[in-house]
């Protein structure tokens, strides 16, 4: 198991394989659909210093305030592939390093990852619980009324949050192997007239 | 019906929905656990799924964070309001927002403006039907985003797949829909399939199909012929939890059929994700006295 402290330099990114099981420790920072065309769009500028070598997650946490405080409930990942028109663009425009989501990303996603390294973590999608209790402080929030909560930008300080790298940044991705793998499984199931 | 008793068993419905598995979809997580190899990652995805369902109980919170569409089903007898009981389920929602056991889930599609605890057209659905029994019964699933985005419906025949009009081309059809899915709709899923209707009409009778525990047996001996040959060769697939390759892909296949016309003939799936919250209760004379599942 590798040990790994957001944000991430370049250097350490290429020496993460797919395959390798990683405990998260750190800043990360929340950004699903309408944080994802916010920036592209909008390209604001002041998010590039948070960003630069850092971590996204896909998530829309349920939030508690108790008194002036923050309290992540629930936080387990999203879909990623909903942000694969974004995702090569957020990569290249603010540096990131990491991508926190569920289900993989596509091959555009993927090139950006070898270009620009960067890679993709994935999170056990509906996994709330355990990863809520990841997350030892809530350090900033963005875009909260705007976006409302569940879009909203949450910075999030982590530790040992359990994820596996299944797309790195030399072309490898475990979801395109894994697609063609059942893909053929598929064919012979489907080509042998059924087990009925 | 203003009675606070009512209220009560929609807000203590919605939090046991959103926090507590039903047993019938834990034994099949724990019997999907003992077919993966020890160590393999399979094997540790499933772990890591029932320490969350464990932990999600324990604090009475969301074991996902996604706390979906609610999808309620009220069966009720000669006399009772629906616009009463529509009222409680709104209140119920507003009341599981600020108890945490709900995100506050509801968007304006046009502005895309999150609206809090309010309730709106299409959240929550609610679905409606008068019965001959005297007392009123409640089923509530709370239906994620992610799995509801990869169910999928295919018009027969279908040459992308390869699919008549037979049962070998619905076949087809649903293992092709989990194949798509992979990952993507949270595996290990439960598939909610019906053959025949309407677009609309199928689509939502193979989500009610997931209202059937996990353990029921088809009445229809070749529907349940075809709910094993399609388990079997799902689980053949090797996609397994969350599309990390294993055994465990699905949990359970449901299908139903419905009468359809001579031009149509759909095959609809809903795809329900390991978090597969549904929960229900029976109401009578001012109480709760019985709860589903």
């Amino acid at each position: 198991m590798v040990i790994l402290n957001s944000p991430i330099s370049k250097k350490d990114v290429v020496k993460l394989k797919a395959g390798d099981t990683v405990h998260l420790n750190g800043i990360i920072v929340t950004a699903r659909d309408v944080a994802h065309k916010y920036l592209i769009e909008k390209r604001p500028e002041k998010y590039k210093k948070l960003l630069k070598n850092g971590v996204l997650y896909h998530c829309g946490p349920v939030v508690d305030r108790v008194g002036k405080k923050w309290i992540i409930a629930a936080a387990g990942p999203t879909t990623s592939m909903r942000q694969e028109p974004y995702t090569a663009e957020v990569i290249k425009e603010y540096g990131v390093s990491g991508i926190i989501g569920k289900g993989g990303m596509g091959d555009r996603t993927l090139k950006a990852f070898k270009k620009h390294k960067a890679v993709y973590f994935h999170a056990i999608g509906g996994l709330a619980q355990v990863l809520a209790e990841c997350v030892v402080d809530v350090k900033d929030v963005f875009m909260l009324k705007e976006f409302g909560s569940p879009e909203a930008m949450w910075v999030l300080d982590v530790k040992d949050f359990p994820v596996t790298i299944t797309m790195d940044s030399h072309g490898n991705s475990l979801h395109k192997t894994m697609y063609e793998k059942t893909e053929k499984v598929l064919n012979r199931l489907t080509l042998k007239g059924g087990g009925l | 019906m203003d009675n606070e008793k009512l209220l009560d068993a929609f807000i203590e419905l919605i939090r046991r929905t959103s926090s507590d598995l039903p047993v019938d979809v834990v034994t099949a997580i724990k019997e999907g656990l003992l077919t993966e190899k020890r160590d393999s990652i399979a094997h540790k995805t499933l772990q890591m799924i029932l320490k969350n369902i464990k932990l999600a109980k324990e604090k009475s919170l969301p074991m996902c964070q996604d706390t979906g569409t609610p999808v309620f089903y009220v069966n009720y007898p000669h006399g009772v309001s629906q616009i009463d009981i529509k009222k409680k389920i709104n209140q119920a929602i507003k009341e599981s927002v600020h108890k945490l056991y709900l995100r506050p889930n509801i968007v304006d599609t046009l502005t895309g403006k999150n609206l809090g605890d309010k309730t709106g057209p299409g959240y929550p659905v609610i679905n409606f039907e008068e019965w001959k029994k005297d007392y009123i019964r409640v089923i509530l699933m709370l239906k994620g985003g992610g799995c509801e985005n990869v169910g999928t419906q295919y018009a027969l025949p279908d040459s992308r797949v390869n699919a008549g009009r037979d049962l070998e081309g619905v076949r087809r059809c649903i293992l092709d829909a989990v194949h798509k899915a992979q990952g993507r709709g949270c595996s290990p899923g439960i598939l909610g399939v019906c053959i025949g209707g309407d677009r609309v009409s199928s689509y939502e009778e193979s989500k009610r199909q997931l209202l059937r525990s996990l353990d029921d047996r088809n009445k229809n001996p070749v529907l349940g012929k075809l709910e094993q040959s399609i388990m079997k060769d799902s689980n053949r697939l090797g996609i397994g939890p969350m599309g990390f390759g294993g055994m465990t892909t699905l949990l359970g296949v449901k299908i139903g059929s419905l009468c359809r016309i001579p031009p149509s003939y759909f095959v609809s799936v809903t795809y329900m994700c390991w978090a597969y919250r549904r929960r229900g209760f029976e109401y009578e004379n001012g109480k709760t006295k019985k709860w589903l599942y």
